[in-house]
């Protein structure tokens, strides 16, 4: 097959890519979007297998192999463990950019560029290897990922990485020196697993996706290596998905990147004392199912928010359930989905999908903000931060300045919760303690199941 | 049967001014740059509904690093060259299959069931 072959079936995967990703901007093409990028990553393949007379054998069993696992970790995994799943085939991509980037060192002499982006290749694709292991465990709530802050952890990781950049430049002026490539992997390996493991189990989706962005941009960088188009668009394609998705991400949350990264995370601050948090509950008012139901029956507007919680205890059948109810009351029934609530960004839609609610139901935060004054019942399930109006205030809590889902505005506020522990920032919340909030402790999915019966006997 | 017959020849003559030709440093640069545009234009547009979809079906094109891979474990010449190929591109397979699978999964939600 001529080069020139190649390079058209590589223009062709180019295109299916990025019609496929536009794909994904409506749930109508968004299947058939990921089957493009599907079939265009299928001919990439088969282009560059066909393109030189290569050893089959070695190739045939990387893929089979790969082909395994990928689809035992993809049908595996239950919805719940996406974000984590995520984080984990994320981390293969790196560690296969690195070791790529290290043979071809070692068997083809490199220009000064393909030398430049040799060393990026292993230093991106060897952090994203390593960080997206600490991010995988860390959300599958792994004991050996529990966050580890050492004294000095910005200075150690600003060491590390300027070995990383020193050696490179040794590197540069002695190509031949292989030795010197795989010393910036163990290092970047190590620059990888401290930069992840001091941040926050919260803050992951923020580490996944800009890990994500690092992985698409050593892939561009393999392609700067390699002269190779279809490596360096993908990469980019990748490498602009994820930082945009971590910027909006942190603009959801009313903190900086850096803060996120290098701060000292969502727990710090002032942490309240017991007597504070006493003073905030004093008047926190509880409820039963059956006033719940009784509530929910002469209301025409049902607002629900639903949190972590929800996924925790896999309550969004019984939430479909009692929507279908309402719907069929002629009451309506809307979803508050708050940009970062849950895991990932999108987590809350994902679930509330996976039970068969119509996704014209929910709305975005800004779109819920502007009509919860009309709201008669708004039903806050499993999420505690997003609701926080401690959020308005400009003090030096951990959720200062972060917009949120204006629940109290609305008529009746019913807050499912097993109890009055803190979310993830670690604050408590007045809305639990204001005049029109009622508590409902329990379970989320046995509180949700509990308020239907009593909806449906009632 | 003429037409798709003639398509080879008609690639071969579109594209025989690029005959194994290496792009110049600035070429790539452009491509890229141009590839980020693009990126940006229509990463956009999609709503955060489909962000948690949209982080897995970009990390499973970010398994287009398997063409490296493939690429790499072709070349090898020693037994350790070409067994570390082969592990690159299980690893990159484990994103691409693990990745396009879990984005489909999370999709398939989204179609209506009524």
């Amino acid at each position: 097959m001529s080069p020139a072959l190649t390079d058209l079936a590589y223009l062709i995967a180019s295109v299916l890519f990025i019609v496929g990703l536009k794909g994904l901007s409506h749930p109508r093409t968004a299947v058939r979007g990921n089957f493009y990028g599907a079939v265009g990553m299928l001919i990439a393949m088969l282009a560059t297998m066909f393109s030189v007379g290569l050893d089959f054998t070695w190739i045939v069993v990387g893929i089979l192999a790969g082909t395994g696992v990928g689809i035992w970790f993809a049908v595996k995994t239950p919805m719940t463990g996406m974000p984590q799943m995520v984080a984990l085939l994320n981390g293969f991509g790196g560690g296969s950019s690195l070791l790529v980037a290290g043979v071809e060192v070692t068997l083809n002499p490199q220009n000064e560029l393909g030398l430049i982006a040799t060393a990026a290749s292993g230093l991106i694709g060897a952090v994203t290897f390593s960080g997206s292991l600490v991010a995988y465990a860390k959300l599958e709530e792994l004991k050996i990922a529990r966050d580890l802050r050492l004294p000095g952890q910005q200075v150690i990781n600003g060491a590390l990485l300027a070995l990383c950049l020193a050696l490179s430049a040794w590197l540069f002026t002695q190509p031949q020196m292989t030795i010197l490539y795989w010393l910036i992997v163990v290092v970047a390996l190590v620059l990888g697993y401290f930069l992840v493991i001091s941040i926050g189990g919260a803050d992951m989706p923020v580490v996944v996706s800009l890990l994500n962005s690092y992985s698409g941009m050593a892939a561009a960088a393999t392609g700067f290596v390699l002269n190779n188009n279809v490596l360096i668009i993908c990469g980019a394609l990748v490498g602009a998905s994820g930082i945009i998705l971590t910027r909006v991400m942190c603009v959801a949350m009313n903190r900086s990147l850096a803060n996120v990264l290098f701060g000292s995370g969502a727990g710090g601050g002032t942490s309240a004392s017991k007597e504070e948090v006493d003073a905030v509950y004093a008047s926190v008012k509880s409820t039963t199912s059956e006033e719940v139901a009784m509530l929910l029956d002469v209301a025409s507007r049902v607002v629900i928010i639903p949190g972590y919680g929800m996924a925790v205890s896999q309550a969004q059948h019984a939430v479909s359930d009692l929507t279908e109810a309402l719907l069929e009351r002629k009451i309506s029934v809307e979803f508050g989905i708050h940009p970062v609530a849950g895991r990932m960004p999108g987590h809350m839609n994902v679930l509330l999908a996976e039970a068969d609610i119509a996704y014209e139901m929910l709305k975005d935060m800004d779109q819920i903000n502007a009509t919860m004054e009309q709201c008669d019942v708004a039903i806050v399930l499993g999420a505690n931060d997003v609701v926080n109006p401690l959020a308005r205030q400009a003090t030096n809590s951990p959720i200062a300045g972060m917009p949120i889902i204006d629940v109290d505005k609305a008529r009746t506020v019913i807050i499912i919760k097993r109890s009055l522990s803190p979310g993830f920032a670690g604050i408590p919340n007045p809305l639990f303690a204001a005049p029109n909030s009622l508590m409902l402790y329990g379970d989320g999915r046995q509180a949700v199941v509990e308020i239907l019966n009593a909806l449906q006997n009632g | 049967m003429k037409m798709l017959d003639t398509l080879p020849l008609l690639a071969e003559a579109v594209t025989s001014s690029a005959e194994a030709a290496r792009l110049s440093p600035i070429a790539l640069l452009t491509i890229f740059m141009l590839a980020i545009f693009v990126g940006v234009e229509v990463i956009t547009k999609i709503p955060p509904t489909l962000h948690t979809p949209l982080m897995s079906g970009s990390n499973a094109i970010s398994g287009i690093t398997i063409i490296g891979a493939i690429l790499a474990a072709g070349q090898g010449d020693s037994l350790f060259m070409k067994l570390l190929g082969s592990v690159a591109i299980a690893f990159a397979m484990i994103n691409v299959v693990g990745g396009f699978l879990v984005t489909h999964r999370m999709l398939g939600m989204f179609i209506k069931k009524k």
